[in-house]
């Protein structure tokens, strides 16, 4: 029994680190008042990448060396996210675009562009079958050094590759940045009352381009963990799902709070994974189970509506384009 | 006397085609608060954001300390220690006073809310301010919000202030507070200007007084050797004759019988309080009042668009003799019961029409319930659009352009032209000429009269005084949202429209937190 639960924990933390990265990349974009719906597109586009910059290392040599596997996907999927979510500031920041279309639209094309390279990147290099990097994959997954002596603490908790660290490293520092520098109490005025923030002299566009290039470089990073961690390497068109979706979800959930988020993600992967530790259940009843994080999502929503608690609220000019006023 | 913190020197700024400041020459020295009075629209704001960097002047030149200055951007403003506090705060409602207060400032040294916090209260403590820090400007009341605003300034160094009619949001309590923090100020030797057109407070504060009017420098004086009489009248200047045809009202009856109408905002502020008056069909009956001193709220009140707490609004049907009564009813109920009431609201474009729909669709707005099941019937709203562009003369390149790519004139005659479509027998309109060019406005003089003579009740709020006293029949005062007076517009004179404008100086005594 607890061995099962242990294990639960794990498939459970294990589910929720693309889930976190995607979360606070999202939060740290929407307190500059850009809500970015492009991220689950995004997170493709990051586990893509990683995928072809992997690719073009692990097949031109016969011996790869781990540490540069990880540079150079990192960095590949670090630069198609970014690209990604340049165009998004671009488009909804310089040409004011309305950013829920700009966002949806970049979704669409971001699944479709990870899922168009992932099935035909072999065939452009002549090969047939699935990719499949077994270098790259290893050297994602190599876990703590000490893990294996520590039995089932070591195995629930230190099992994983660096990236799943990284995230709640991230997360944590994302929290310190917002709440106790500078450049982050200006970052979450704007996202609160731009006109405000433009008044005290503080650059609205950079800000808001930096933080959501950022955001969008740390959402695909959920995208690169998936690809190389959870599936070691190998791509599945689709393979992602809606973790991209949940991600939002859990932004709403963790109340625009990265540290939040750490947990909240973790409950999310478990809520995801938990029908496979229930034993008996018909496959119809899965889904319905699997319907769980939204529906959570959807009672939060329905709790902080009716609270009104000012510090619960999404920045006040989520989504809104800010122009300057000149009467 | 040393050389002066301000001077303006033949100060000019245009938009468009409206002069808003015309050769302006001012001064403010140290350790000295000036008073800049003028009726709204006299330049006053628009003077003084080009001093915080809002506006760049077209011509003419500022000095700072005696030497000329180039204030192109707030951030300028800030260097040459101007601190503006403006009418509408700029907060971020959910950061703390100290947050707001160090929002944007690129201190050195690492960034310690706690050492903010420690500044502002020394702050607080020098100039007799009452203020947490730490609590969120949420939860602050107005008059808190406004020590933010100008601690937020004092923090930055600021030794010239600008505070734009500080004291209309203050409770008259709050305000002696306010006006004991600025006379410590001055004492430290800081240049204070108060924009204002409450002349008791210009008298109680001030040391010397600027008068604008209609973008005009009028004239300084010391404060200790003026009086409100005189005051007044170089704020509303000598009579101008405008030529406006006015008839004698005819068969006049009451149409709408306003009593003792309360209306409370969402702060608790009365913003109006006991009106009461009558309308009467064939009268045009002005509404003269400083902005904000309670007409949208009237108006909107009428129009069953404002909730109100107590009093009554009784209209007297024409045809059938009988009193009804308006109170809480929606618009549509009101003309379910048969009253005929047309209002040309304020906000053309927001509340009057819908700019992206073109000029037929927005006819359709007043009769979008016509038609059979669940078709419209367009061709009656489509002849009407048509006779409004040809009646009134509107410049469009046709009935299917997009209102808000009319210029605001001819928004403004499709929108007269509309409410007078429906023959109302009252009529209100809230700033009708406001933005509009000599033609448009003689236009919509002459419809309004028209109007009258038709046996109309035409409610009129304006702002310029010389066509309120030659255009209307009698006209009703507001003053903080009380009646101040209602006068014969025959008799009556500007100053004594001005005087009866700026009389009420209780602000809103009955509002105690």
């Amino acid at each position: 029994m607890l061995f099962t639960i242990a294990q639960f924990i794990k498939a459970a933390i294990i589910q929720g680190i693309p889930l976190l990265f995607g979360a606070t990349g999202e939060i740290i974009t929407e307190k500059s008042g850009n809500l970015n719906l492009g991220i689950p597109g995004i997170m493709y586009v990051g586990g893509i990448s990683g995928i072809i910059g992997g690719y073009l290392y692990e097949h031109g040599n016969d011996n790869p060396v781990p540490i540069l596997c990880i540079l150079i996907s990192l960095a590949c999927s670090l630069m198609g996210s970014a690209l990604m979510s340049l165009i998004y500031a671009f488009l909804t920041q310089t040409l004011k675009a309305n950013q829920n279309v700009t966002g949806l639209a970049l979704t669409t094309f971001g699944i479709g562009l990870g899922n168009f390279f992932g099935g035909s990147l072999l065939k452009f290099f002549g090969e047939t079958g699935s990719i499949s990097l077994l270098s790259t994959g290893l050297a994602y997954k190599k876990a703590l050094p000490f893990a294996d002596k520590l039995g089932l603490f070591g195995d629930t908790f230190l099992s994983f590759g660096f990236l799943a660290y990284l995230a709640i490293i991230i997360a944590i520092v994302s929290s310190l940045f917002l709440s106790r520098t500078r450049a982050g109490l200006n970052l979450r005025a704007i996202g609160e009352n731009p006109a405000t923030a433009d008044a005290a002299g503080i650059n609205i566009t950079k800000y808001k381009y930096l933080s959501t290039i950022a955001g969008g470089m740390i959402a695909g990073l959920g995208g690169l963990y998936f690809v190389m961690d959870y599936t070691a390497g190998a791509w599945t068109n689709n393979g992602f799902g809606d973790r991209g979706w949940l991600a939002i979800a859990i932004v709403i959930f963790a109340l625009w709070k990265p540290k939040s988020a750490i947990w909240s993600s973790f409950i999310f992967g478990g809520l995801y994974i938990i029908c496979v530790y229930i034993p008996g259940l018909s496959s119809s009843a899965k889904e319905i189970i699997k319907m769980l994080p939204y529906l959570v999502t959807i009672l939060v929503l329905i709790f902080i509506s009716a609270k009104k608690k000012k510090e619960h609220q999404p920045p006040a000019s989520l989504g809104l384009s800010y122009f300057r006023e000149d009467r | 006397m040393s050389t002066p913190a301000i001077e303006l020197k033949n100060i000019t700024k245009t938009f468009g085609s409206i002069t808003a400041n015309k050769n302006i020459c001012l001064t403010v020295n140290s350790g000295e608060i000036l008073s800049l009075l003028g009726e709204n629209g006299s330049g006053k704001t628009t003077l003084m954001n080009m001093l915080s960097g809002i506006y760049y002047p077209d011509a003419g030149q500022i000095f700072i300390d005696g030497k000329e200055a180039v204030i192109k951007s707030p951030k300028d403003a800030f260097d040459y220690k101007i601190g503006m506090i403006h009418q509408h705060f700029k907060l971020v409602d959910i950061f703390t006073a100290a947050e707001n207060i160090v929002l944007g400032l690129k201190e050195d040294g690492k960034y310690n809310i706690k050492d903010v916090e420690k500044k502002v209260s020394e702050i607080s403590a020098r100039y007799g301010f009452d203020i947490n820090p730490s609590k969120k400007i949420y939860e602050m009341s107005v008059s808190e919000k406004q020590t933010v605003e100008i601690i937020k300034v004092l923090y930055k160094g600021a030794d010239i202030l600008i505070l734009d009619e500080p004291t209309a949001v203050l409770t008259p309590q709050e305000t002696q507070k306010l006006f004991a923090v600025l006379r410590k100020m001055k004492e430290d030797g800081k240049a204070i200007v108060i924009i204002t057109h409450k002349l008791h407070e210009v008298l109680d504060i001030s040391d010397r007084v600027s008068v604008l009017r209609k973008g005009e420098y009028i004239g300084t004086l010391n404060t200790a050797e003026t009086n409100e009489a005189e005051l007044t009248e170089m704020m509303v200047g000598k009579k101008v004759s405008l030529d406006i045809n006015r008839t004698e009202p005819e068969n006049c009856e009451d149409r709408l019988t306003v009593q003792g109408l309360t209306c409370l905002n969402s702060d608790g502020v009365k913003v109006l309080d006991d009106i009461s008056f009558t309308a009467r069909s064939g009268e045009i009956l002005g509404i003269a009042g400083i902005a904000g001193s309670g007409q949208k709220e009237l108006l909107e009140a009428i129009a069953g668009l404002q909730k109100y707490d107590s009093g009554s609004i009784v209209y007297n049907d024409p045809k059938t003799g009988s009193a009804v009564n308006l109170k809480s009813k929606t618009p549509y109920q009101i003309k379910e019961l048969g009253v005929r009431l047309s209002f040309v609201p304020e906000d053309r474009l927001g509340m009057g029409l819908v700019g992206n729909m073109d000029i037929t669709d927005n006819m359709m707005l007043r009769s979008y319930r016509k038609g059979r099941g669940v078709f419209l019937k367009r061709s009656a709203p489509r002849e009407l659009a048509k006779n409004i562009v040809k009646d009134l003369e509107v410049v469009t390149p046709g009935i299917s352009t997009p209102v808000r790519r009319l210029s605001g004139g001819n928004v403004q005659k499709v929108l007269v032209g509309r409410e007078i479509s429906l023959s109302p027998t009252v009529l209100m309109t809230a700033y009708a000429v406001r933005g509009l060019d000599i033609n448009s406005s003689y236009l919509i003089y002459n419809l309004l009269n028209s109007q009258k003579q038709k046996g109309v009740a035409v409610i009129f709020v304006g702002e310029d005084l010389d066509v309120l006293l030659e255009l209307c029949d009698r006209i009703l005062v507001l003053s903080s949202g009380t009646v101040s007076g209602i006068v014969d517009a025959k008799a009556a004179t500007k100053e004594e429209l001005g005087r009866l404008m700026t009389k009420n100086s209780k602000g809103g005594a009955d509002n105690e937190q």
